[in-house]
């Protein structure tokens, strides 16, 4: 199953290369762009992420206006190098901010070098920015020879470098809920599911051992607590690469040395069915060739003393309505021709309430004759629910310890939020 | 942090080159540096900067880092085409390597490894001896992946240094990503290489799963895809590598994720409690379904991924159906192989809320996604014998929407579901005749017709129906032509009156006199003659019951689909095709300057036209879904069929071979070839040819002779379902012949492409065709030695193991009275050319014995032991193997081979 990257290719827009670094001597860049243009070429036609062509195999990504591909002539593990590809990404990003064209070709010295530093012969070596711009600088940092690699390159611990100071040591943790729902043209719920992700940004001095107690029920049950609180049931639990997994498996406990500055601790999946926290129903009468009207309820389905802020309702408008005329009972809503849509939008929404939005518009009186159908889009919903989740998620403990023994406190915000909110109109 | 780096791209256009190479020689550092960063600017952007090489390698020497890694990477670019000077470079190479610091260290040996210049490499290896025992894991980590390197260049080297003993000892290393850069490289060398180097033993199993919790993620993938391969000695060892390996589902690494599902389901194979194997299953859906959270083009390869685990293991995800409904915004690519598993996973249970989704899908836009969701439900009503009713009534719902080709694929169904059920459905027949003038596909048409001809008893106006049609026979495909053909006669079978009698009359007149097509021709030729001589016969043929029909397209072969799980998450399993068919190994080394950098993007490209991506682009899943799904609907024999194209003249119809290079060796002389077509049966073609086996590749080798009259070109070939699956592996390629002319070819062929079932058989039909003559059918032998691979030798102590561990049923024995041997020698000679390898001898009274081993493909050994006496006629064989079943082919290709 061995199998590694020949090349890596950064493509701009139009599918020329700005940047590539041979791993392996057997593919060509003019190869690599030739197949590459057809690609992009053939408008309309199905794109996949997977290309063979004449022997080589390309893998691509976009990241703003620039491609990233790998090619290869062997039966490589396609998941790594893909991923891998979104991880240069963020490399990228971390060390110019942005990744586009113009930042590479400002900074090509370093692409070059990161390129040599990130991947061997084809395989994927280290992609953890933090370390990395550790040794590896822009001008603007650049010493005139770095004395050894971080030891953290190699080491277990390879996300976190030693002899780390703050004065003041704090960790913030943001548990991040997002609601993923589909409803269909029946108004039948038929997929929803919370994605949840506990967001980390430590500022802490040393090599701190972490550890999280959640209200996890495996772990209360297993310890023969029947809590008062409520414990809750995670479907599946995925966890950043600092924390011991066999650890986990066996007692489950949470242990880690987290990395320094931001990063994502775990992420979980609750697949329950939870009712949706704004429900949105939508009738829409068209008058053919002369007017459509739509008249919107927007609900919300959460306790009163939480609160929706930043509500946005979008609702699909046929691409050639003109002339709107809306009402709404609360927020404001505008038309925007450019994605074909209303967007109603609410800054407060409390629990326990409902909003009214009335629209017409014109058609016009005259329609080609053989229409394509128009592309069904649904209703989608953003909105923010802060100091509320739904699967009511607790952090019960976070225990830092550290050799030199300070004391930190974590800071914990909880918000919920609209994922992939889907209604389909009827 | 950004940089300011593209002022080293505007250059003044007057004698850059000079200008660049004043400014290298420059007595200031800071000059030199940013004379390095424009040439490596040029570099970048394409332009040829190879001239300025001795220039740059004299800036080599230098205290600062960045200067020394551009002066590098200027190397790794330029060596090869300056092999002579890049000498200059090895002193400060082998200096760098030296070097206190242990980033210079490893960049120099991480450097040498990618410069693919014979002479440096011999310098290379005394530096990597010492860089592979370094006190800095770094450089020892650099060290293992450049073993790799310099065996890609240099095998040879790699062993007469002991290289692999040095990588082996890293195994054990107390550093996990040096652990892990070995085993990638061990892991790489074991597939290059035909020996076994990396043998798999409980001791380095332990070591490497106890790597996998510290190592990097990516290092956790190679250690994982390494194991992957291990095979437990009984259940317990496979149930306590399954533990051990299960708390990588938690991993946030998708790629770890996948191949811990992978290692997996390698080890439930061995797994005998069904307690555990349930639970493994439990274990393994929630992180499946987490997958479809990733990033589009992950999905992409999970999904294609789940397919797979969906058909060995369907009740791991037979519960969670809904997370595979298509999301609004999800790319067309990950919507349509979710498509693809919905249909897998349809049960009694979900059916409803599934059909509702795909007619929401039905009423999208993008055309392929759409048609691909009506034969979706197609799929399920004759998979699903009871919702079949509700899925017909959706149909009729979504032709009833009349977009034009949403009516035309469901028309294409809902023949499938006649042909499903029988005498069921037909009250709906009139419905779809309202559709009957938008029709304008040739399926669509040809299965419409289909369905007027096989229900005309019940159709009041079908004679009217099928005049309708009539009007325009000789412009309408000829797939329509046959199925009106066909539908025509089962019209006058059914109702023989005045206007069907006319109706026949004219169709048959149309299909044989004035048509150009071979194929409508001979069967109307035999409706012609059928009707003529004996009607009830006609009858008994035309109208004879058909076979059932079932939904088992786009199921893979069971061996297939096992050796596609062994690789999941690699480009094998994204593309359902064995691994092979994605190494193309190119020797790199000190190639020519023109075909290894061709000026990047300031030159026009020369593009071969018969390479060109159109064959190799095409995915791979969405058009070969539907096609091997219409094909199921065939029905053998030529009466009655609605798929009216036998197979053998589908010439390239899909583009299933495309992964196949198609550059075309030259062909060799050798002994004459075989006639497998006599010019006296070809009208004047004249066809020899054979199977063959170069440099471990099959091909077809073909000598054609043209002694007809006129000149043939525009030839074609195809092969019929065989043991092996072999099949054309690129176009055939023979130019126009002359009258009197000839020409040879070597077709690649490859294997595993369409397979017969049944036992194991030596039978190949080919059929050939050309732009002038009629379909030429001929059969020809398989012999099993071009399928013996170069790698099939065994180390002596592999072979008494594999002799022993393998059970004496799996012994099959065969005399071949007529076979002398008469020198030891010459008959290992031919042996070993036909990649039968002497591994020992010994002598038994006055008999030889001699013990030879040879593999097939998919790694299935055969061990061989031939006794006979010296000059005496009489040789005994006795055959061991995992695939018993290969012994009478086996026994066959080594009497063909020592007889001669």
């Amino acid at each position: 199953m061995a199998g590694a990257a020949s090349a890596l290719f950064l493509l701009d827009i139009k599918g020329r290369v700005l940047v590539w670094r041979d791993y392996r001597g057997d593919v060509s860049s003019t190869e690599a762009e030739r197949v590459f243009n057809k690609l992009i070429e053939r408008e309309g036609d199905v794109e996949y992420p997977v290309v063979h062509d004449n022997g080589v195999t390309y893998m691509f990504i976009q990241h703003s206006n620039v491609y990233l591909m790998i090619a290869t002539r062997q039966n490589c593990n396609a998941a790594s190098l893909l991923l891998f590809l979104h991880r240069v990404v963020d490399v990228f990003k971390h060390y110019f901010e942005q990744l586009e064209e113009e930042s590479l070709r400002d900074n090509f010295v370093v692409v070059y070098e990161l390129l040599d530093e990130m991947m061997d012969f084809g395989y994927p070596q280290y992609t953890e920015a933090k370390i990395l711009s550790e040794f590896i600088k822009t001008d603007a940092y650049r010493m005139e020879v770095t004395q050894r690699p971080p030891m953290a390159v190699t080491n277990a611990v390879s996300w976190r470098s030693e002899g780390i100071q703050y004065k003041k040591n704090e960790v913030f943790l943001d548990v991040v809920e997002s609601v993923n729902i589909l409803v269909n043209s029946n108004g039948q719920i038929i997929r929803s599911d919370v994605v949840g992700a506990l967001k980390m940004r430590t500022y802490l001095s040393g090599m701190p051992e972490c550890k999280l107690g959640l209200n996890d029920k495996v772990l209360l049950e297993a310890q023969g607590r029947t809590s008062k609180g409520k414990a809750i049931d995670l479907d599946d639990i995925k966890f950043h690469q600092c924390v011991r997994l066999a650890r986990f498996e066996n007692d489950r406990t949470i242990s880690f040395i987290p990395p320094d500055g931001a990063f994502d601790l775990m992420s979980y999946r609750l697949s329950t069915q939870v009712k949706p926290l704004i429900w949105v129903e939508a009738q829409v009468e068209t008058h053919s060739r002369s007017r459509i009207e739509f008249m919107v309820k927007a609900r919300s389905q959460f306790k009163e003393r939480s609160n929706a802020t930043n509500v946005e309702i979008q609702l699909p408008v046929p691409s050639d309505a003109t002339n709107p005329n809306i009402r709404t009972s609360m927020g404001s809503a505008t038309y925007a021709p450019e994605n074909d849509s209303l967007v109603w939008k609410i800054k407060s929404f409390p629990g326990g309430k409902e909003y009214m939005l009335r629209a017409e518009f014109q058609l016009p009186s005259v329609t080609a004759e053989d229409e394509a159908p128009e592309r069904k889009a649904p209703i989608r919903v953003k909105f923010e629910i802060p100091y509320f989740t739904v699967s009511g998620i607790q952090v019960r403990y976070l225990k830092i310890i550290e050799k030199s023994g300070y004391q930190s406190l974590p800071w914990v915000r909880y918000i919920t939020m609209a994922g992939e909110y889907e209604l389909r109109l009827m | 942090m950004s940089g300011h780096d593209s002022k080293y791209f505007s250059t003044t256009k007057k004698g850059e080159i000079p200008e660049l190479k004043e400014e290298l020689n420059s007595q200031y550092k800071d000059k030199r540096k940013d004379a390095v960063k424009k040439v490596i600017a040029a570099m970048t952007v394409g332009k040829d900067v190879s001239s300025l090489f001795t220039d740059v390698v004299n800036c080599m020497q230098t205290e600062n880092l960045e200067l020394k890694k551009l002066v590098y990477l200027y190397l790794i670019n330029y060596a090869k085409s300056q092999p002579d000077l890049a000498i200059l470079a090895v002193n400060t190479f082998v200096k760098d390597s030296q070097d206190p610091n242990p980033l210079i260290r490893a960049l120099a040996v991480r450097t040498m490894g990618c410069i693919r210049v014979d002479k440096i490499t011999e310098y290379l290896c005394d530096p990597l001896q010492r860089c592979l025992k370094d006190d800095d894991p770094y450089v020892r980590k650099t060290a293992a992946i450049c073993v790799a390197k310099l065996y890609d260049i240099n095998a040879e080297l790699v062993e007469d240094r002991g290289f692999l003993e040095a990588l082996k000892d890293l195994i054990s290393d107390n550093n996990p990503m040096v652990v892990a850069n070995a085993v990638a490289a061990l892991s790489e060398i074991q597939e290059s290489g035909n020996r076994s180097i990396f043998e798999l033993t409980s001791n380095t199993l332990t070591k490497l799963l106890t790597a996998l919790n510290e190592c990097t993620e990516w290092g956790q993938v190679f250690i994982l895809d390494s194991l992957s391969k291990y095979k437990a000695a009984d259940p317990r060892e496979a149930e306590n590598i399954v533990e051990r390996v299960t708390p990588r589902l938690q991993h946030a690494n998708c790629a770890v994720v996948l191949s811990a599902v992978k290692m997996i389901l390698q080890q439930m194979e061995l797994i005998t409690s069904t307690d555990v194997v349930r639970n493994l299953c439990k274990k393994m859906a929630p992180p499946l379904v987490t997958l479809l959270s990733a990033e589009p083009e992950i999905q992409y390869v999970a999904l294609r991924n789940i397919n797979l685990i969906v058909q060995k293991r369907p009740t791991i995800l037979a519960h969670e159906i809904k997370v595979f409904f298509c999301k609004y915004n999800d790319p067309i690519y990950v919507k349509m192989e979710k498509l693809e598993i919905m249909i897998k996973l349809a049960s009694d249970r979900n059916v409803d809320q599934v059909l509702l989704e795909f007619k929401e899908y039905a009423t999208e836009v993008d055309v392929d996604f759409v048609r691909k969701a009506v034969r979706a439900i197609g799929r399920c009503a004759i998979k699903l014998e009871r919702a079949a009713e509700r899925c017909i009534s959706v149909l009729l719902e979504l032709i009833k929407i009349k977009v034009n080709y949403v009516v035309q694929e469901a028309i294409i169904v809902i023949k499938d579901i006649f042909r499903r059920y029988p005498n069921t459905y037909e009250s709906i027949i009139a419905t779809l005749c309202e559709s009957l003038d938008t029709l304008d596909e040739p399926e669509a048409k040809a299965s419409m017709i289909w369905i007027i001809g096989e229900y005309a008893e019940r159709i009041d106006n079908a004679d009217e129906l099928l005049e309708s049609f009539l009007e325009t026979f000789p412009e309408e495909p000829a797939q329509v032509q046959l199925q009106l053909l066909t539908a025509t006669v089962k019209l006058f079978l059914k109702k023989p009156t005045e206007g069907p009698q006319q109706m026949i009359q004219v169709v048959l007149n149309n299909a044989t006199v004035e048509t150009d097509n071979p194929d409508l021709r001979d069967r109307a030729y035999i409706y012609w003659r059928l009707l003529s001589t004996d009607p009830e016969a006609a009858k008994d043929v035309v109208l004879a019951e058909k076979p059932v029909i079932s939904d088992d397209s786009n199921q893979l072969e069971p061996s297939l689909l096992d050796e596609l799980l062994a690789n999941i998450a690699t480009l094998s399993s994204v593309y359902h095709k064995p691994p092979e068919a994605f190494i193309t190994r190119v020797k790199t080394t000190q190639r020519t300057e023109e075909d290894e950098y061709p000026d990047g993007g300031e030159t026009a490209y020369s593009e071969s036209p018969s390479q060109g991506a159109d064959s190799g682009t095409s995915p791979p899943t969405a058009s070969s879904g539907q096609h091997s799904a219409r094909q199921t609907v065939a029905v053998p024999g030529a009466a009655a069929a609605p798929a009216p194209v036998p197979d053998l003249l589908d010439l390239m119809g899909d583009g299933n071979n495309a992964l196949v290079s198609v550059d075309q060796p030259t062909t060799p002389s050798g002994p004459p070839l075989p006639i497998v077509l006599a010019a006296s049966a070809g009208q004047g073609l004249q066809i020899s040819a054979q199977l063959v086996r170069r440099d471990g590749q099959i091909y077809y080798s073909m000598f054609l002779e043209n002694n007809s009259a006129i000149a043939l070109d525009g030839f074609m070939i195809q092969f019929n379902k065989n043991t092996f699956g072999l099949a054309a592996g690129g176009p055939l390629t023979v130019p126009q012949l002359q009258p009197g002319a000839s020409a040879n070819t070597l077709l690649p062929m490859v294997t595993f492409q369409n397979i017969a079932p049944g036992p194991p058989n030596t039978l190949l039909q080919v059929a050939v065709k050309n732009n002038q003559q009629p379909v030429w059918y001929f059969s020809d032998k398989i012999s099993l030695a071009v399928f013996l691979s170069e790698d099939g030798k065994m180390e002596r102590s592999t072979f008494l193991e594999t002799w022993k561990s393998l059970p004496d049923s799996n012994e099959v024995l065969k005399d071949f009275p007529g076979i002398v041997i008469n020198s030891i020698e010459a008959t290992l000679d031919t042996l070993a050319a036909s990649n039968m390898f002497f591994i020992a001898k010994r002598k038994n009274a006055n008999q030889d014995v001699l013990y030879l081993s040879a593999k097939l493909p998919r790694g299935i050994p055969l061990l061989i032991e031939l006794t006979a006496v010296v000059g005496v006629p009489g040789l005994k064989c006795a055959l061991k193997t995992p695939s018993p079943e290969m012994a009478p082919l086996f026994f066959e290709s080594l009497e063909n081979l020592l007889k001669s």
